[in-house]
């Protein structure tokens, strides 16, 4: 009798705390899932904690970053007078904007052309492809330094100067942004409905109309991701510019390269702090085309 | 993708030299053509002044068997392999945790909050660890503060400083992978293991990390080539003693100016780094 009772009592709390658990929204979490979250904070302290001190102390009077001093601008009005940085930023920005419009154009052609056609040494164009993007930089920077020492040697034969500077940065430049332009673009083409292509030919559109007004419209959020991350790089480049620029071609990169090199100066944390906020802008800028692209 | 065999009729191979001719053009002369300038360059003989003699030798390459380099390639691997290992570790439970918390939008956020500091400058986030780590830098401080030490800790310039250079700069390159592999689990494979008496370990050894290994191995590939070869982390946070392989090229060609060894060491990371990324196609990898 007293056993059956327990038994049953037993049995509707343990019901009872099945449908309480069901029923209340947030359900207790296990120990596990209170670590992975506590984990996840704490990932996320290590990945935000430095750029915050950088941020923090570029509005701090003082030089120094182990103690706060007072709230001040000062670091932020000697950045902008600082006329090599000045000149630093304008040498990254030609560089990213001639690259990023040269290898736009030269992956949104290879990358259709590799999309649509079969032909010989297409698997040999495919490794040249890839190959920009797993070799590590400073591979690439031997490379690119040995092969304009030699082109100038060899051009100096013929009476051209031709000396390190930004010009040579840009080529370099180019040729790895073509490879992740060619990545990015070749993704949005892979789903990509030819029967428009053949509909436009119907229509007797020629090659290039139907490029014109019907693939590139398509393949346009494909291109602009790629463009974005080719300027992207080409500004957070450091390597293989430090290899390939010479007097006077000092980009921002180098030129905090140098800054960090000769001492740590506060100015540095008001410049860290402005790219950073630039860097946001971008991130969000691609965030959007890709809303678009959906 | 487009598999005809037929062959191309006259102006389909016009069309095709306009769209991929440019770019085959421009990587031969660019890419092509410098990857061979190397490969002869490390075989010539370094003169007296750092010019090159057009001499051929095999003694750049023999040169890498001196235990002083072997000692910094082998260091460069076990610095990359730590590297690797330490993202690995800390990566997983929080892509883990990314991938299966709250719906999809507050994922594509978390995400997003991941992507911010890995679009800064990576200078700047190399140099971030120098404020920190310095001596009159914050944590110094703070450890100071609260009575922790007495005396500032050196903790810069040394093996320590540059791991956590190197999983800091990195570790976004594990944490994208392993959350697109966790992401795309069944986890009603989990339910089913735990319905056959698996439990939660069990479950976890035998249905969701073989099914992550996609993510793990690419993961791992995308921290370790670059990291080999690293350069700017050892350079600002390491000390006279902490040289990898992208500094010993670096050397060889700004300061000692011995091209064709530098050119060798640059073949034989080529090399490393080709044979890695063959080895992920062999196992299956797709995505890079």
């Amino acid at each position: 009798m007293t056993s059956t009772s327990t038994s049953t009592s037993v049995t509707s709390s343990a019901h009872r705390a099945v449908v309480s658990a069901v029923k209340s929204r947030p359900r207790p979490r296990s120990l596990s899932e209170r670590l992975l979250t506590a984990n996840a904070w704490l990932i996320f302290l290590f990945f935000y904690a430095p750029i915050l001190v950088l941020v923090i102390f570029s509005f701090n009077s003082g030089r120094f970053v182990s103690q706060w001093e007072g709230f001040s601008l000062q670091w932020y009005s000697r950045l902008f007078q600082d006329a090599a940085i000045g000149l630093a930023l304008r040498n990254s920005l030609i560089v990213a904007t001639v690259s990023t419009v040269v290898s736009t154009v030269l992956a949104t052609l290879v990358a259709v052309g590799m999309e649509r056609f079969s032909f010989q040494g297409k698997t040999a164009m495919d490794s040249l492809l890839y190959l920009p993007i797993i070799i590590p930089d400073i591979a690439m920077a031997v490379m690119l330094i040995l092969f304009f020492v030699q082109a100038g040697q060899a051009l100096g034969l013929f009476g051209v100067r031709f000396s390190l500077g930004l010009g040579t940065v840009i080529l370099a430049h180019i040729a790895f942004n073509v490879s992740f332009v060619t990545v990015t673009v070749r993704a949005r083409l892979a789903n990509f409905d030819r029967s428009l292509e053949e509909a436009a030919h119907d229509l007797y559109a020629d090659e290039w109309a139907t490029f014109r007004y019907v693939t590139l419209p398509l393949i346009m959020p494909g291109v602009l991701a790629g463009a974005l991350l080719a300027f992207t790089i080409s500004l957070d480049d450091f390597v293989i510019t430090f290899f390939t620029s010479g007097p006077g071609s000092t980009t921002l990169p180098l030129r905090i390269y140098s800054m960090v090199k000769t001492g740590i100066t506060p100015e540095l944390n008001a410049l860290s702090t402005l790219l950073l906020v630039a860097s946001m802008l971008l991130v969000l800028a691609s965030l959007l085309l890709q809303r678009k692209q959906q | 993708m487009s598999t005809q065999a037929t062959p191309l009729r006259k102006h389909e191979r016009w069309l095709l030299g306009i769209l991929v001719g440019p770019s085959a053009l421009y990587l031969l002369v660019l890419f092509v053509i410098p990857l061979l300038i190397v490969l002869v360059y490390s075989f010539l003989t370094r003169g007296t002044y750092g010019q090159i003699v057009w001499e051929f030798t095999l003694q750049n390459y023999v040169r890498v068997f001196d235990p002083l380099y072997l000692g910094i390639l082998w260091y460069s691997i076990l610095m990359a392999g730590l590297n690797t290992l330490l993202c690995l570790l800390l990566s997983y439970p929080f892509a883990y945790h990314l991938a299966r918390v709250g719906n999809a939008r507050t994922r594509n956020v978390l995400l997003t909050l991941v992507m911010i500091p890995f679009w800064t400058n990576f200078l700047i986030r190399t140099y971030a660890w120098r404020v920190i780590l310095g001596t009159d830098g914050p944590l110094n401080g703070a450890l100071m503060a609260l009575g922790v030490i007495e005396e500032p800790l050196s903790l810069l310039f040394n093996n320590g400083a540059v791991i956590v250079g190197l999983v800091y700069g990195y570790m976004p390159f594990m944490v994208l992978p392993l959350y697109a592999a966790i992401e795309r689990i069944d986890f009603s494979l989990v339910e089913a293991a735990n319905d056959l008496y698996a439990n939660g370990r069990a479950a976890f050894l035998r249905v969701v990390l073989p099914l992550s290994m996609p993510g793990i191995v690419a993961g791992s590939i995308l921290v370790f080539i670059p990291s080999l070869g690293t350069f700017v982390t050892t350079d600002l946070l390491g000390g006279s003693k902490t040289v990898m392989i992208g500094n010993l090229i670096q050397s060889q060609f700004l300061t000692s100016r011995d091209w064709p060894f530098g050119s060798a060491f640059s073949m034989l990371l080529m090399a490393a780094v080709l044979g890695a990324t063959l080895f992920y196609f062999r196992k299956g990898g797709r995505t890079l």
